[in-house]
């Protein structure tokens, strides 16, 4: 048991701690933290222009859209610098157990994921001039959290695919994109073209930024426990699927001795 | 002669290893497509329709910027993870002629974007493409794409010396987006942001591929486009003369 919490605390710590070239400020400044309000400035202005929605719409959607950055990205590079670094063999050829060797390494993504999207909500809506009221302050922060866990599941799967495909970035793009167009981020799901729709709401993020946004219209929590609650089912079921993959996978690899072909 | 066949070979190279590249077909078509489709979505559903094709050629060019910010920053990168940085310096050749030719290469992939985000939105949003002046469209479009590569020089020829020049890219994307009106009219912006776009090649481009192709006039922009790029392609040699200098200096050239 303790050998598991192990495992998992402080081999995912440790992980994440190896995308060392993502921590240095050089790097994380920009792509982290200023990224994110260009992103919510750009679509805030073509919502302006469009006659669309309210600024505080597009705020909040590119906010907690943008952790899908590091949940991509950090999980994605997990499985892909490890054979970079050639070290995935050895992790893989580990006794370790492979849920907390697997899920622990998403932990330190979802606080990432969580961060980036708090920072760009508050200082993009500083930006904007978008008021919150003061009483929905936290329910929003449980609802960026709850999304950022949701959309860190997407990255497992993503990660998983790390163990098949040579260019994890160049998938973590296309999946961001997939978000930012289906999860009605810029445009409301109900506006989006009728097949479109389900696609949104089997995706992670949808229901998370929906609740943020009638949290800060004055919902009370308990009108949103439901969203909330299916953000993190459809969390749950990412993750099980990506550790799902990821097992396959790395069965797959033994067999036909493909793990460190890069 | 000799130039002119290290540039054309050059050029032809480089696009030919960018295209091969699965990260440069998703810069400069997917992502193009996306935002183009997003927009679409945007301005149909708004209170204002806009024109769709003002949409799709916006995000075209999106696209440009995008491949000539990561294929011009990235190219003195490349070359130091390939460990032909200290060869390529080091030959007969000057290096501003190993260098152009990258730049240039990496803003024809731009083209992609374009060809992308116009067959996008004819096929599946209906998109009229009528041109008003295509014979100015057609002018419009290979200065456009001078004026974005010789900016890549200025770019590649900074990024010398700094080893996460990486981060600059990720900086610049969203940012010229919004200034040079690629996607939002500059006039929508506050009023301070235009006079900085005057100085940026894409501000330029932007307004000849659209006046060309909506009406209006295209000819000045076009000639700032080519104007700009002969100012770029003073800045880019005399910055990488010096930065060469400073990195041969201070031995950083093949520091990664």
């Amino acid at each position: 048991m303790t050998y598991g919490l192990r495992v998992f605390f402080v081999g995912g710590l440790t992980s994440y701690r190896a995308l060392f070239n993502w921590l240095s400020p050089w790097i994380l400044v920009p792509s982290f933290l200023v990224a994110p309000l260009f992103q919510i400035l750009l679509f805030t202005y073509v919502g302006r222009a469009a006659g669309l929605e309210s600024d505080e719409f597009y705020v909040i959607g590119n906010a907690i859209q943008y952790a899908a950055i590091p949940c991509l990205f950090a999980m994605g590079n997990t499985i892909g610098g490890e054979r970079w670094q050639q070290t995935l063999p050895l992790i893989l050829g580990s006794p370790a157990p492979r849920i907390p060797l697997f899920v622990g390494r998403a932990l330190p993504v979802v606080v990432n994921g969580f961060v980036v999207a708090a920072f760009a909500l508050v200082v993009g809506s500083v930006i904007i001039g978008v008021r919150v009221p003061l009483g929905a302050v936290a329910p929003i922060a449980l609802a960026t959290a709850v999304s950022a866990l949701s959309c860190t599941g997407l990255g497992l799967v993503n990660a998983a695919f790390g163990l098949r495909v040579r260019e994890v970035a160049v998938l973590s793009n296309v999946i961001f994109g997939v978000l930012l167009i289906f999860c009605g981020v810029n445009v409301a799901v109900a506006d989006l073209p009728g097949w479109m729709q389900p696609i949104s709401n089997g995706l992670p993020l949808t229901h998370g930024i929906g609740a943020a946004r009638r949290l800060a219209d004055g919902a009370a929590f308990s009108g949103v426990a439901g969203l909330l609650g299916v953000e993190l089912a459809i969390g749950a079921v990412y993750m099980a699927l990506g550790y799902g993959l990821l097992r396959f996978f790395e069965t797959m690899s033994r067999r036909h001795a493909t793990l460190e072909r890069a | 002669m000799r130039t002119i066949r290290l540039l054309a070979l050059g050029w032809v190279f480089h696009v030919k290893g960018l295209t091969a590249s699965g990260f440069f077909v998703l810069t400069s078509t997917i992502q193009p497509v996306i935002f183009a489709s997003i927009a679409f979505f945007m301005f149909e559903a708004g209170a204002r329709p806009g024109t769709l094709l003002y949409v799709a050629l916006g995000a075209g060019l999106m696209g440009v910027w995008s491949s000539t910010l990561f294929g011009a920053g990235g190219a003195i990168q490349w070359q130091r993870w390939q460990g032909t940085l200290e060869l390529t310096v080091a030959a007969p050749a000057p290096f501003l002629l190993v260098l152009i030719p990258m730049t240039l290469s990496a803003a024809s992939i731009g083209l992609y974007s374009i060809a992308a985000t116009l067959f996008w939105g004819r096929v599946f949003f209906g998109v009229p493409l009528h041109f008003l002046h295509p014979w100015l469209f057609a002018l419009a479009l290979p200065a456009t794409l001078l004026g974005l590569g010789l900016l890549g020089l200025v770019m590649a020829s900074t990024f010398v010396l700094y080893r996460q020049a990486s981060a600059f890219q990720n900086l610049l994307e969203y940012p010229v987006w919004l200034v040079t009106g690629l996607l939002v009219p500059v006039a929508l912006l506050p009023g301070w942001v235009e006079p900085i776009g005057w100085v940026l090649s894409p501000y330029w481009g932007m307004r000849a591929i659209r006046e060309s192709a909506l009406g209006g006039d295209a000819l000045g922009p076009i000639a700032m486009c080519v104007g700009l790029a002969a100012v770029y392609l003073v800045l880019g040699a005399l910055f990488l003369a010096n930065f060469e200098r400073l990195a041969r200096k201070h031995a950083t050239l093949s520091l990664t």
